[in-house]
């Protein structure tokens, strides 16, 4: 799938790209239009409170574009302004873009979620919490109406917190290595539970926790990236066109693979321990694995094409 | 309010909620029309986990498969999220997702349904049960939260007393029922010395067809341009077509 008008935007890391870079790397070229743009300097009205400066398009980016052709609307946080946090005007301008694509059946029927979040702006915390309620039940809306909402994660802030709660409300995830997501991280655990409950300075274990491994091993996530731009548009388009309905037979599936996944692993005390539940030979090499051996240890997993959500 | 209190002057023609050792509300109660309304929630401050997520979620499943639109109250007294590796190990962001997302279609199904917070609420089991209903309530001594003072203090590295100063100013972050009902989330604070069962039924009558919260937010004054951002995105998404 290499774009030769774009080869260094294709190889690019994810994980270390801004949002517009991977906006400007995933979509086809020339073809994102932004709502909102930083020229109409749309700013939080509440950061000069706390003397923290603003930005013009405060961490979010909303338009559309083309992806292998396709039209699709966008949404792209920007990890490295406030942590891509969720606040009153970010989240606003993601629940805009959810509730036209639900109102407007001539938008694109598709919606990208380039999440990279640590989850509510505490500065702003009762405005984000909100905003994420309300792009929780946008989405829920939207694919009510048959559009199909697909949650990228793989930035340096993840998808904690209320951006956690984000990705699993959409049709479907697709998660690089590199990616983590999850409700509390392992500093806030830590802080609050001590270091014996979770000891966020190991990286090993936070990685066998939050990362985007063990999330596609369990189901968590439905395709697995390689942490370039290449990497998300291919894992994309293999998932664009196998999106649930929002409807009663897919939340009883997704409620029998919630219990399956507690009956099956609930008694592990760690990623290793689930690993070897799950039938997999070497668990202890999934860390050392290439990409490619990799998804063909996912390929033969009855967890992880068990995605109804 | 104990919960004892509440449910008894919400159901004076009765329930079958009995307390269990999980913590979790779930039941039916009669009302005085002759109908019923479904209750579901979670009690005592418990924090929300994996397990505690699913016989919900598979109540509010059940209420929608059987039909009929009777009304599900989520009664919440809870701390948050269960803080634990495990959970998290496990997906616990799929398991609160799940849940809202069950209470969402179950209100796309015709099924009214009101959020009902008496204790505290917080972070990601508030996401997950009262602010995925159509109405939120709170009784006046109730604690919604995103986090804590002294926790925000920790995290934003900002003195807890300079928090509690800039919290006279704007209601745009600190914890508490006053800014959770200025930026949109509460709808309404009920008043205890009255019956439940009659406001039950006047929050029934008046239950909103989509979710207004930013206009209540921007009529309050506590989230300013939320509701007018989301419109004009929504606006230049669709150009003139979008009304």
């Amino acid at each position: 799938m290499t774009d030769p008008r774009h080869p260094s935007a294709d190889t690019a890391s994810w994980f270390l790209s801004t949002a517009r870079e991977r906006l400007a790397g995933l979509l086809d070229p020339g073809s994102f239009t932004e709502f909102l743009p930083p020229t109409e300097r749309v700013q939080s009205p509440h950061l000069a409170l706390f003397d923290l400066p603003a930005a013009f398009d405060d961490g979010m980016v909303v338009g559309r574009g083309r992806l292998g052709k396709r039209a699709v609307l966008v949404a792209a946080q920007e990890g490295q302004f406030m942590g891509g946090t969720f606040a009153e005007v970010s989240g606003a301008k993601l629940v805009g873009l959810l509730r036209a694509a639900r109102d407007d059946a001539k938008l694109p029927r598709i919606v990208l979620l380039l999440l990279d979040s640590g989850g509510v702006r505490l500065q702003e915390g009762n405005a984000g919490e909100l905003a994420v309620a309300e792009v929780m039940r946008a989405i829920v809306e939207a694919r009510g109406y048959g559009v199909t909402v697909i949650a990228l994660v793989g930035g340096r802030a993840g998808a904690f917190g209320g951006a956690g709660l984000t990705a699993a409300t959409c049709s479907r995830i697709a998660i690089s290595e590199q990616g983590r997501t999850g409700v509390s991280g392992p500093e806030v655990i830590e802080t609050n539970k001590g270091v014996e409950e979770f000891d966020s300075q190991d990286k090993a274990l936070v990685w066998s926790v939050t990362g985007g491994r063990n999330r596609r091993l369990l189901g968590g996530a439905d395709a697995y990236a390689g942490d370039t731009v290449a990497g998300f548009r291919d894992a994309v388009l293999a998932l664009i066109d196998r999106a649930p309905p929002f409807d009663l037979a897919t939340l009883r599936a997704e409620q029998r693979r919630l219990a399956d996944r507690i009956e099956r692993l609930g008694a592990c005390n760690s990623a290793v321990e689930m690993w070897v539940a799950l039938g997999i030979a070497e668990p202890q090499n999934i860390r050392n694995l290439d990409d490619t051996a990799f998804a063909e240890i996912v390929k033969g997993l009855r967890g992880a094409a068990y995605d109804a959500r | 309010m104990t919960l004892d209190e509440i449910l008894s002057s919400l159901f004076p023609k009765g329930h079958d909620i009995d307390p269990r050792s999980d913590h979790l509300i779930l039941g039916t109660g009669k009302r005085a029309n002759g109908g019923t309304v479904e209750v579901v929630g979670i009690a005592d401050g418990e924090a929300l986990g994996i397990e505690g997520v699913l016989p919900l979620a598979r109540r509010v499943l059940d209420i929608v498969a059987s039909g009929g639109k009777a009304p599900i109250l989520v009664i919440v007294d809870t701390q948050g999220q269960l803080m634990s590796r495990r959970d998290e190990m496990l997906g616990l962001n799929e398991y609160l997702a799940h849940l809202a997302k069950c209470l969402l279609l179950a209100s796309r199904s015709g099924h009214p349904t009101v959020g009902l917070n008496y204790g505290k609420a917080a972070a990601g089991a508030f996401l997950a049960t009262a602010l995925a209903t159509d109405v939120l309530v709170a009784l006046p001594d109730a604690e919604p939260a995103v986090m804590d003072l002294p926790s925000m203090a920790r995290v934003t590295k900002l003195p807890e007393d300079k928090l509690k100063d800039l919290s006279q100013t704007t209601p745009v972050f600190a914890p508490g029922l006053a800014f959770m009902s200025a930026v949109g989330a509460v709808a309404q604070v009920w008043d205890p010395a009255k019956p439940l069962a009659d406001q039950l039924e006047a929050t029934l009558v008046a239950v909103p067809a989509g979710d207004k919260r930013d206009l209540l937010g921007a009529e309050r004054g506590g989230r300013p341009i939320a509701a007018q951002i989301a419109r004009r995105v929504a606006h230049q998404a669709s150009g003139d077509d979008y009304v």
